[in-house]
Parts: structure tokens; sequence; C-alpha cells
């Protein structure tokens, strides 16, 4: 049977969920009903007035061949910062988890960049990957011009993708560490008996066990990409050159910010979080499927 | 007890708010949008402002830079907590003379019993923040003009006398320095669109949009890829290719700026504001003089644009704070003030009157001021034409950041000149449309 604990007293709950309510009113549904609004009307800047004018922001945007630029390359950046993110992080997590030397130190230090705000990183790069006086650009010294993301649009989303990937490792290793740990010994003592090198025994054993941290992991780094690539963004390249690195953040930044198109602005911002919601509702419905709890 | 204690309470705030207005004089806000140095500078100014007078005290604000300024000045307008006075950049101005969320200054210090006189601003920097009909709606406050910056001896290296004044000799001087063995004649930054764009179009009297840039109304339409702009940004493309025009930006490494103050680039184009931080920064041994921007020869100059910043006084505030703001705007206008602030920052004097008392008392003639009359002599070179006066156009943030990447395009990825300007003026237009259909009905003043 079972077993549930109740209050007997109605309002206590509600007065214990309270302040989390009133949090997430204020701070969520109460911007995103004005966003909503804002998306379907022509609001002017100083709050002057404003008109309805029904789907016609949504249609200005989506008629805009730019706009869809930005949508795709927002989602080639999200699945290669995931991936390269990930991959990187789960790699290092292996290697630690077998207890190689120095792993207490390499436990804590690989942790350490997640503790960098992306601004801060993004200024940091900026001086390592600047094709004309960084590190990374000496070695235009010997092959001339190999490397300027300053012009050269591929360079700029590559460069943007590494360090949105490296930003990311800290976390994702982390949960990785502590789910490998999990795994318990024997298991992996016995693949090894069996004759199973380390690499077998990673993509036999311990992947499947893992599966439902990847999941989790896949899905926070999936939505981080579509939404955290701003900081980075907008102190290395500001979206350029030649807009190769303006994402549907960005994007929506610049309109409205910027711009003061405040409306156009909010109508991406729905389209967005519409986005975002439909990956993870596909990732529950689909991926979940093949992941197995336990 | 409790009731006793919120009686205390209440009753203490009573005194409080009875004691104030005895007290103290009326505090009213300014907003900027300058940080560091600049900023420090503005603090001065409200400290000097507060020990003149005992009725007023100014707190001064710096938002860090000019977006922050208007966002966080919106935000404040949208939720009526905005300061009285708040200093809002160019490309800002638009959809603030639209908002009628101002006081215009000339309403205020006429009803505060100041006379201005409002003839003796220079007309470059009168006519940009002016209805189309010439009322003054906000105090030009730190504003500025382009101009072009040499290295003398890089100059004298080729053999050539004074500056150049035309292209031309831009051209030829920027190939010899080629020739002689500098890697970097002439520094270019794409962003620099108001520079390289806009003043090139002003000075050739060339108009960026119908209707005069936009003063004559909302349904103004680009024009860029049928004018002069054409020819130019080919020449900079064809001088680009041959290495002769250097890609200078913050992302590559070293900004235009850094890379003329270091020597390494001999040619720049920027500001007069930085007239005085290229002084304190230039390195050892590079020495510099700065000239009106050159025009193509066969073409007449007219004057250049004005940029930066001016004072807006914002609706909803009390009488009080609006007699303490034209205290303040009265206060900034005192030709000692005036002085002041163009010595320390340079900018440009705003009036007739400060520049012509600056120039009788030789401020100009000796380093490190030397150089900075330059920018005047360039505003008020004619009188402002309907191409030269200021730009008029909605969302011009955007626009302008179209023009970087169309400029962007044509250098880094080769796109024909004329194709990347009409998709310019295409997207402008786009711009421009759905500006007029968010202020549909609303006429400029």
């Amino acid at each position: 049977m079972e077993r549930r604990a109740y209050y007997r007293n109605g309002v206590l709950p509600w007065l214990l969920i309270g302040p989390q309510l009133i949090l997430v009113l204020v701070f969520f549904y109460w911007p995103t009903t004005q966003a909503l609004y804002w998306a379907f009307t022509l609001e002017q800047p100083w709050g002057g007035g404003n008109s309805w004018v029904w789907f016609d922001n949504f249609l200005a945007i989506f008629r805009d061949d730019e706009y869809w630029l930005t949508v795709a390359r927002s989602a080639f950046y999200a699945l290669c910062t995931t991936g390269l993110s990930m991959a990187v992080a789960l790699f290092l997590a292996c290697f630690v988890d077998r207890a190689l030397k120095g792993t207490k130190i390499f436990q804590s230090v690989y942790v350490w960049p997640y503790a960098i705000a992306a601004p801060a990183a993004g200024v940091a790069f900026r001086f390592i990957f600047a094709p004309q006086s960084g590190i990374v650009g000496s070695i235009n010294h010997i092959w001339p011009g190999i490397w300027d993301p300053a012009t050269n649009g591929v360079h700029a989303l590559i460069m943007i993708i590494v360090c949105h990937a490296w930003l990311g490792i800290g976390y994702n290793f982390i949960f990785f560490l502590a789910a490998l740990q999990m795994i318990p010994r024997s298991i992996t003592e016995a693949g090894a008996m069996d004759g199973a090198r380390p690499v077998r025994r990673m993509f036999d054993l311990q992947l499947p066990l893992i599966a439902p941290t990847v999941f989790f992991l896949l899905i926070m780094n999936l939505i981080s990409s579509f939404t955290d690539s701003f900081g980075l963004i907008d102190t290395m390249t500001e979206g350029g050159p030649v807009g190769s690195t303006e994402v549907m953040v960005y994007k929506i930044y610049f309109d409205g910010f910027k711009g003061l198109d405040y409306s156009g602005a909010a109508a991406q911002s729905i389209v967005l979080m519409l986005l975002v919601i439909a990956l993870t509702f596909v990732q529950f419905k689909w991926v979940e499927k093949r992941v197995h709890y336990n | 007890m409790t009731n006793i204690k919120l009686l205390t309470a209440a009753s203490s705030l009573t005194l409080l708010a009875l004691a104030t207005p005895a007290l103290a004089q009326t505090k009213f806000e300014f907003w900027y949008g300058l940080s560091g140095d600049l900023s420090e500078r503005v603090q001065d100014m409200c400290k000097g402002f507060n020990e003149s007078q005992s009725d007023y005290e100014i707190v001064c604000v710096s938002q860090e830079n000019y977006d922050n300024t208007l966002q966080n000045t919106i935000a404040a307008y949208r939720a009526n907590k905005q300061p009285t006075v708040t200093q809002i950049f160019d490309a800002g101005t638009l959809d603030l003379m639209l908002s009628g969320a101002y006081v215009p200054v000339r309403q205020l210090m006429e009803e505060n019993g100041y006379q201005i006189d409002w003839d003796n601003y220079l007309s470059g920097i009168a006519s940009y923040f002016s209805t189309s009909k010439g009322e003054m709606l906000s105090l030009p406050f730190n504003n500025s003009t382009a101009v072009i910056y040499y290295n003398t001896d890089a100059l004298e290296k080729v053999g050539f006398e004074g500056t150049p004044k035309t292209w031309e000799e831009v051209e030829t001087v920027a190939r010899a320095m080629k020739e002689a063995g500098y890697e970097c004649p002439i520094a270019f930054d794409p962003s620099g669109a108001w520079q390289w764009f806009e003043q090139f179009s002003a000075i050739h009297n060339q108009p960026i949009a119908t209707k005069g840039n936009g003063f004559g109304g909302l349904d103004a339409e680009m024009v860029v890829s049928q004018g002069k702009f054409v020819d130019q940004l080919t020449w900079i493309k064809k001088m680009y290719d041959e290495g002769i025009i250097v890609h200078k930006s913050k992302d590559a490494g070293e900004t235009a700026n850094d890379a003329f103050v270091n020597g390494h680039c001999q040619i720049t184009s920027s500001s007069i504001a930085d007239h005085g931080t290229f002084g304190k920064q230039a390195a050892e041994g590079v020495h510099w003089t700065d000239a009106m921007l050159p025009i193509w020869e066969g073409t007449e100059r007219t004057n250049s644009l004005v940029g930066g910043a001016s004072l807006w006084t914002l609706k909803g505030k009390s009488e009080e704070e609006y007699k303490g703001a034209a205290a303040f705007f009265n206060y900034l206008a005192q030709p000692e003030q005036a002085q002041t602030w163009s010595t320390i920052t340079g900018y440009v004097p705003v009036t007739m009157a400060g520049f012509e008392a600056m120039k009788a008392n030789g401020f100009y003639d000796e380093a490190p001021y030397k150089g900075r009359e330059v920018a005047i002599e360039s505003l008020t070179f004619t009188p402002p034409t309907e191409n030269s006066r200021g730009i008029r156009l909605g969302s011009y943030a955007s626009i302008r950041a179209e023009m970087v990447k169309t400029m962007q395009d044509v250098l880094f990825n080769d796109r024909p000149v004329l194709e990347a300007l009409q998709a310019f003026d295409a997207k402008g237009n786009e711009i421009l449309r759905r500006f007029e259909q968010t202020y549909k009905g609303a006429q400029l003043p």
C-alpha cells in the first residue's frame, strides 16, 4: 500500500509553498505574460502607447531570412557545444574515476571553469584568441592568415563554441564523475577480469549505467547553450563579423535593448521559449524511453 | 505594546517629514552615461554646482555607458521613477522626441526665468537636437565630431608637407608609406560607421535617407546605394585588398585607436574627444596631428555632423525639481564652466561665445590643446544643409549596426559593393517602416 503524508490543516501547505510560488509568479510568469502581450502589439519603448497587431510581429520575423539563419546557427551551436562539452567531460571523468595518479587534484581542478562568469571568461578568451596579438594568434606568424576570428565568420563561431563548451566542462564533469563512482566497483572489476579493456568497459558497462545522468546533462546543456551564450558573445564578438555569431538570444538582446524594438524582441523570445520547451518535451517523450533508471 | 511602537514610529516619521523641507534643498537626480575619468569630471561638476548655491542638490549617477543610460531611463520612466535630467546619445534621440516624455529645454528655461541666447549655440550642434522648426528640445552637453589623425613622422618620411586634404592625397601618402615599409598605413574598424560612413555623407552633402535624413517625416527612405558612398566603400575595399587599409578592432586584438597611439598604424579616423586620450596615451616617439576629414577632389565640403549626447529633462517631476534642473543648466552654460569642461574632456565647446572666449585665451595655441579647434572648424564649415544637420531615423542604432555588417561583408566576404549597399537600404527601409508603424499617427516635433 502506498503511504501518504498529508497535512490536516489546509492553509499550512499553501503558506509553506507561498514564498516559492510568489517568486515564480513575480520573476517568471509575470514577465512571460508581459512578453506575450508585447509580442502581439507594437510597443513604444517610452510607454507612450501601443497597438494590437495580432501575429504581425511573428510574421515579420518569420519572413526575415536572416532570422532563420540565426535559428539554424543556434541549433548548430547548441549541438556542437553540448556534444563537445559532454564528450570532453566524460573523457576526463573516466580517467579521474580510474584513480590514476593525481586524481584528487584533478577532481577539484576540473570544476573550476564552471565558477568563472561567462563575461569574465569572454574577456580572457578574447585576448587568448585575438588573431593579431593573442596566444592562439601567434600561429599566424607561422602560417599567416590561418586563424582570424575577427574577419572570418567560421573561425569566430568555432571560437565561441569552444569557449562555451570549455565553460560547461566543469559542471558536466562533476555529474559524470559522481555517476561513475556510483557504479559498484564489482561490476567494472568483473568486466576487467573477463578481459574487457577500459574503452570497452566504458561503452558496454559504464555508459549504459550512467544513462540517466547523460540524459539529464543533455537537457541541461542544450537549454544552456540556447540561453547562456549571451555573456560570451557580447564580450567576444558582439555577434560579428557580418553577424556570423549572432544566435537567437543575442538577436533578442540587440533588437530589444539596442534597437528599442520591444515587440520584435518579445516575439523572438516567445519563439525561443517555445523552441526550448519543445526540445525538452521531445527529449522526455522519446529519449527518456531509452534510459533505464536503476 | 505593538500599538505604542507603531505610534512612535509614525510620529517620528511625521516629524522627519515636517523637518525635511526646512532642513534641506530640493534634491533631484541626473543620470549620465560616462565612466572612468569622464565620470569623475561629471562628479566634480555636480559638486561645483552643489557648492555654488544652497537651494538645490543634484545627485549625479553614472550608468556606465550611453546604452545603459537609455535603457535604465526608459525602465525608470515606465515605472515612474525617472531622474529629472538624463543624458541621451544621438541614436536614442528620435524615440525620446516622439515619446513626449520630456520637457523642452527652451520651455524649461523660459518658465524658470532664465534668459538663454539660443542662437549662440553652434548651428551644427543646435540643429541635431532641435525640431525641424529649430526649437531646441535638449541641452547640448558633451559633443564632438569626427576628424582624421595622422602620424607626422610618417608624413615627413614620405615627404608630405602639412596634412592631406583630399582622399586622393590620403591615397598617395598611404601608398608611399606602404612603400617606405610601414605595415599599416591606415587603420580601419568597420564598427566606426559613424566616422567612416555618416560623417563622409555629411561633409560630401550626401543624403542617407530622403526627407532630409528623416527630419521631414517618419516615411523617409534609405538612399545610400544611390550616392557617393558607393564609390567610397569601393575605394575602401580596394585599399583593404592592397593592404593599405588594415583592419584593426577589439576582436582583432588591437583597436584602431590603440594601433595609432602605439605607432603601429599611421592614419586613423576618430572622434575629436579622443584628442586628449591620444595625447596622454601616445607611445614615446609617436608624433601626431589631426585634421578635418578629407573630401574627394572636385566636391565641396559641407559641415560635419555632431556626435555625443545631450541633456533631457523628463516629464512627471515636481516644479521644485524643474527649478533645480534649470539652475543646473544655467550653471553649465556659464562660460567658465563650458571652458573647464571642454578643457578636461576634449569635447567641443557648444556655444560660439565659449569657443571665441577659449580662442581669445590662447587655449588652442599650444599643446596639448592645439588641434582641437579643427573640430569647430569642421562643425561650422558651412551652415547645416538638409544632409548635414543631423540624422533623424527611427531605430537608428539598428541601422548603424546594419552598416557595420555591410562594410564587414564587403571587406571580408568580397560582397559586391553596390549589391551590399542595396541590401543595406532594403534592410534599413524595413527597420524604418516598422518604426513608422510603431509610432502610427505620431508627428515629428
